[in-house]
């Protein structure tokens, strides 16, 4: 899923300082997944601006709607009706979803509650961890299904670089060192064979190196 | 002669071979180069210029190397894939040997997060083994990685670093030998203070036949204070400095501890120069340059063969 956070209070009142009626818009499905943008957070965010606005003396309204997924027009659509009553919206999706209204709502000023982190895994109640950098060329058949793209702080392919020790990684204590993973990752499997061959120089044109991405399906389209 | 530089001839020649380093410095102050390049004239073969280490912004080693050569000493271009792309670095190569480079190591770098710009975007479209490859293919083949012939071939003599005392340490020799499969002519290692592990690593180079493929160097570096060794312990990554080294110091009087720190060094050459498959040294004094001529005089290791090539302009 893709990862986001919620950007602090302050920024979000800055973002919206001088609009009196404001539409927080959340998304169902990743940011619900991991708490940052679902139902529930569009509900505290929208107390805690209600507030902060009292306090500050500064009315605002604050509408509240959570559809679910912001990066598709069909549900976007759902928005429209209080869309219409509002001088703003804050987008608790994604990039993806901040965008997608952005663009079916042209008249009116979108702004991001969250930032958008990464694709990534729940490790436990309240923990997140990155597993994919949406590199375009998949290469976890090479590296025992552990993406050194993603989790190697450098991205080398052939690594684990001078740096690695006691299996971490040499800019934080707390960082495991991909390559290690994958070393022992590929030695309980009986393949530690494939770490004799050098990956040779990746293609990242299929990264966003080669602007923006674009997928088609002719057998899909209507 | 794949490069000509007079490294190369020192080590194809079967002498055993003596390379210091040049930090350059944070700035376009090219006195510090020459105040350096003073006291490594004359007692090394060729000078490491390190390429913006620890990821703090220095003078460039392209320059810097320019600078020694002009300096009447052999520059080692040191490159890290950290800060360029496949496109930058091809093109500094060209333009390094234009300028009379010959020799490069390639490295992948240290992390920006550790230098004077923490928030900047890194690149590693490459990392180091391929590097070298890129390196190996221009010289070899004339073309650049995308395929284009070259004009101007860039011969290059091919280094690439070893860290004996990372983890796994059973991967070690593995990675080296990916290095010289991907085209390294020599290895420059990490600094050594644990014998005995640098000992166990050069058998298993030995054990794969590395060391008549490749030149080792074993990388030293004097300590100069018990706080230097503290420091090279727990927050150079990659570094193995064992405890009795560090109560050596300590065991020393305050106004010896500098000299106790040349004595280890020079006991640690000593021993690195009975090990086979050890081709010489790289001797990283870091900013202690001055100590350069004492350390290789008394190590025994004066004159050096090949006088390097006097002043040209």
């Amino acid at each position: 899923m893709i990862v986001g956070e919620r950007k602090s209070l302050e920024d979000i009142r800055k973002m919206i300082s001088g609009y009196r009626k404001v539409l927080v818009a959340g998304c169902g499905t990743c940011v619900t997944v991991c708490f940052a943008g679902g139902e529930k957070e569009v509900a505290t965010l929208s107390s805690a601006l209600r507030l902060a606005a009292k306090k500050g003396g500064d009315g605002i309204e604050i509408l509240e709607a959570t559809i679910q997924r912001q990066c598709d027009i069909e549900f976007i659509q759902e928005l429209k009706e209080k869309v219409e009553q509002v001088e703003a919206i804050l987008s608790m999706g994604c990039g993806a979803g901040v965008q997608t209204i952005a663009e079916t709502f042209r008249e009116i000023p979108v702004y991001p509650a969250l930032n958008t982190r990464f694709i990534g895994r729940t490790d436990e109640q309240g923990l997140w961890s990155e597993r994919c950098a949406a590199c375009g060329d998949c290469l976890l058949h090479l590296t025992g299904g552990i993406c050194p793209v993603a989790r190697c702080s450098k991205s080398i392919l052939n690594g684990p670089c001078g740096g690695s020790k006691d299996g971490k990684c040499e800019i934080k204590s707390e960082v495991d060192c991909a390559w290690q993973l994958i070393y022992d990752r590929l030695k309980a499997l009986g393949q530690l064979n494939k770490l004799e061959e050098i990956i040779p120089v990746k293609d990242w044109s299929a990264n966003r190196d080669g602007g923006p991405r674009k997928q088609v399906r002719e057998d899909m389209k209507l | 002669m794949k490069s000509g530089s007079n490294l190369e001839k020192i080590l194809e020649s079967g002498q055993f071979a003596v390379t210091g380093e040049c930090g350059p410095p944070q700035g376009a102050d090219r006195s510090v180069i020459e105040r350096k390049a003073q006291f490594l004239r004359g007692n090394v073969d060729a000078v490491n210029v390190t390429d913006n280490q620890t990821s703090i912004v220095r003078m460039s080693s392209i320059a810097t190397c320019a600078l020694l050569n002009q300096m009447g000493l052999e520059g080692t271009m040191q490159m890290v894939t950290r800060d360029r792309n496949r496109i930058a670095m091809q093109s500094d190569i060209f333009g390094a040997y234009a300028l009379g480079i010959k020799n490069i190591l390639c490295l992948s770098g240290d992390h920006q997060s550790f230098g004077n710009h923490p928030t900047s975007k890194n690149v590693f479209d490459l990392d180091s083994i391929q590097l070298i490859h890129a390196v190996r293919q221009m010289r070899d083949e004339g073309k650049v990685l995308g395929g284009d012939e070259i004009k101007g071939v860039p011969k290059m003599f091919i280094g690439a670093a070893a860290n004996p005392f990372a983890d796994p340490f059973e991967f070690r020799v593995v990675r080296l030998a990916k290095k010289v499969a991907a085209g390294a002519d020599f290895i420059q290692t990490q600094c050594i203070y644990n014998m005995d592990k640098f000992e166990k690593w050069m058998q298993m180079v030995r054990d794969r036949g590395l060391h008549e493929k490749v030149h080792i160097l074993a990388g030293v570096t004097p300590l100069k204070s018990v706080g230097m060794a503290k420091y090279m312990k727990e927050k150079v990554a990659g570094m193995d400095v064992p405890d009795e080294i560090i109560e050596r110091l300590k065991g020393a009087p305050k106004e010896k501890k500098a000299e106790e720190g040349i004595n280890i060094c020079l006991e640690t050459i000593q021993r690195l120069k009975e090990i086979k498959g050890v081709h010489g040294i790289h001797l990283m004094a870091i900013e202690w340059e001055e100590m350069v001529p004492v350390i290789v005089k008394k190590a025994g290791l004066l004159p050096r063969p090949t006088p390097p090539s006097e002043v040209k302009k």
